[in-house]
């Protein structure tokens, strides 16, 4: 009895602490957006009081056009430090390892500021690039660049553990029929990281399409020109501009995101029904060197 | 063995010349490729960041930390930091327990909408949590503007990192030895507290390493619901961006810099812990 009082006890507490936290939030949002008709919602969303519809299609196009370049972006170099890090052993792969990680602990304020000293008009770089009519901060390289940042780990440390797992014997095999290192890259390894590098590509997308704090410092928020999705809701509501069309805005990002957790928790039963952050908390470091050692003819 | 069942690799075969300059660009190429890209976006911004917050030497850095307001925000956002970090890890592990021992109808989507947090972009998080513990506030529970909103905001945006990081764990977690001491008279708590919690506290340490670097840098769900008031709800990434927008980029880049060594301090000390705390395997 007081077993099953104690179970009951925690699933009710559990439920209460997620549904005030994150249920009741997120369906009071979709609620409120939608109550006065879809019309009216979707009216609000482009016609915000003295903007143009034209503010709120820009920035959904230069944000799929910002995902479109950061996320491949940082999938090729993803897919490159992982088997940089799984297959061969150089000075600095310590490092390189953690540098990896290093976004994560690094606020999107910080991302920003960052990037703007060296890129910005008086950074490192600055003159350089303006002296060939290049601007980076406050346009369309600045926000690729900032989202590449906070996004880099996602696509590494979702391939290299399959990497690891893998060992290296069918790519010896290939090598020794006569295959070259591009050929048994192409026709070898990266079919067997497919899943790992689709995981890491949706978690980057998701990360890239929901930037807002390096962002905010980047772009310079100019409405119809450096703004994404997310700089424009904020815009919306900060000015007291237009809440329910801030709303309807953040809805379209919260589908989104939607979207991504139902891909996300399709790849993960693809794989077995490993949790994205399994990966985080428990980055295999110490087994790079068995799994070489083992493998080896 | 494994020879046999390599998959067939076809295609015009390559002179030994080709491949030999094909090792080399894989050897020299790749690695230096990651390390160019890693270093114009994340090292070579990170440099010049200590470089602008000691621009003027150690005493402007320090200025720039102590000044008053910069001093409160830092702060307000460890202390926050802790707070969130302590009720999620307790939070977290408790949801971990029911995702996994527990059976109910809905479980699986109560699982998937663990990961909402994360996958949500940070200004919806806040817009999301204003319009319940807002001014409009169905429950009459107004927060915004207050250190409670400024937690419960922190305690959204952590919540995966302290719930993903248990649950593996627990779920590989033998049942045996629970089993023989509850046969041996050992009531629950016990069980847990002997059994279950030295398991888990590895698990536990990484999620709330992983939560507070993420709740000290959080900006995007707090610019609304804190209210953003100097010495009450403004936090270091507030703090930083208002510096910035007054172009004080040198004292955003010292209190930037003192906000990313702390979260770097804690994840250190927080990985040599969890080294000292993962018992070696039996057998």
């Amino acid at each position: 009895m007081r077993r099953l009082l104690r179970r009951f006890g925690l699933r009710t507490a559990v439920l209460a602490y997620l549904a005030l936290l994150v249920i009741v939030p997120v369906g009071s949002i979709v609620y409120r957006a939608f109550a006065p008709g879809l019309g009216t919602a979707w009216h609000d969303l482009a016609n915000p009081s003295g903007a143009t519809s034209a503010g709120f299609f820009h920035a959904l196009i230069l944000t799929l056009l910002v995902a479109g370049i950061a996320v491949p972006l940082n999938a090729v170099f993803g897919v490159v430090a992982a088997v940089v890090l799984a297959r061969h052993r150089f000075p600095g792969a310590r490092l390189l390892d953690a540098a990896i990680d290093l976004p994560v602990a690094v606020s999107p304020v910080v991302v920003g500021l960052a990037l703007v000293l060296v890129y910005g008009r008086a950074g490192w770089f600055g003159g350089w690039l303006a002296a060939r009519g290049i601007q980076v901060i406050f346009s369309i390289p600045g926000i690729v660049m900032g989202s590449a940042f906070v996004s880099i780990p996602y696509v590494a440390r979702a391939v290299l553990p399959v990497l690891q797992e893998i060992g290296t014997d069918q790519e010896q095999a290939a090598a020794t029929l006569g295959a070259s290192p591009w050929q048994i890259f192409w026709r070898v390894t990266l079919p067997s990281i497919r899943w790992g590098l689709a995981y890491g590509v949706t978690l980057t997308t998701a990360r890239v399409l929901g930037e807002f704090g390096a962002l905010s410092v980047l772009s310079g928020n100019v409405v119809g020109h450096t703004q994404t999705l997310t700089l424009y809701v904020g815009y919306l509501f900060e000015g007291n501009l237009d809440t329910v069309g801030a709303e309807v805005g953040a809805v379209i990002l919260a589908v989104l995101a939607l979207s991504v957790l139902g891909v996300l928790s399709l790849a993960g039963r693809e794989k077995g029904s490993r949790s994205w952050l399994s990966r985080f908390a428990r980055s295999p470091r110490g087994s790079r060197t068995s799994s070489l050692s083992t493998t080896s003819p | 063995m494994t020879l046999l069942e390599a998959p067939p690799v076809t295609g015009a075969p390559t002179t030994p010349r080709w491949r030999a300059a094909g090792r080399v660009a894989a050897r020299v190429g790749a690695p230096g490729t990651a390390v160019v890209y890693l270093s114009l976006l994340v090292l070579i911004p990170l440099a010049a960041l200590s470089v602008a917050a000691f621009h003027g030497g150690w005493s402007a850095f320090w200025a720039g930390v102590r000044d008053p307001e910069s001093w409160a925000a830092l702060k307000l956002t460890v202390l926050s930091a802790l707070v969130v970090v302590v009720v999620n890890t307790i939070a977290g592990t408790a949801i971990a327990w029911v995702l996994v021992r527990d059976q109910f109808v809905g479980k699986r989507v109560v699982a998937s909408l663990v990961d909402l947090p994360f996958a949500l972009p940070t200004i919806v998080a806040g817009l999301t949590l204003l319009t319940l513990y807002g001014p409009n506030s169905p429950f009459h529970l107004d927060a915004a503007g207050t250190r409670f909103g400024v937690w419960i905001a922190l305690a959204f945006v952590t919540l995966p990192f302290s719930v993903r990081a248990v649950q593996p764990v627990l779920s590989e977690l033998e049942r045996d030895a629970e089993d023989a001491a509850s046969s041996l008279g050992a009531r629950s708590p016990t069980v847990f507290r002997r059994i279950v919690l030295p398991s888990l506290a590895p698990a536990m340490l990484s999620g709330a390493m992983l939560a507070f670097a993420r709740a000290m840098g959080e900006y995007g769900s707090l610019v609304f619901i804190s209210g953003d008031r100097p010495f009450a709800t403004e936090v270091a990434s507030l703090r930083i961006f208002g510096l910035y927008e007054n172009g004080q980029n040198n004292q955003a880049a010292a209190v930037s810099l003192a906000l990313l060594s702390l979260s770097l301090v804690v994840l250190l000390l927080g990985g040599v812990l969890r080294r000292r705390l993962t018992r070696p395997e039996f057998g």
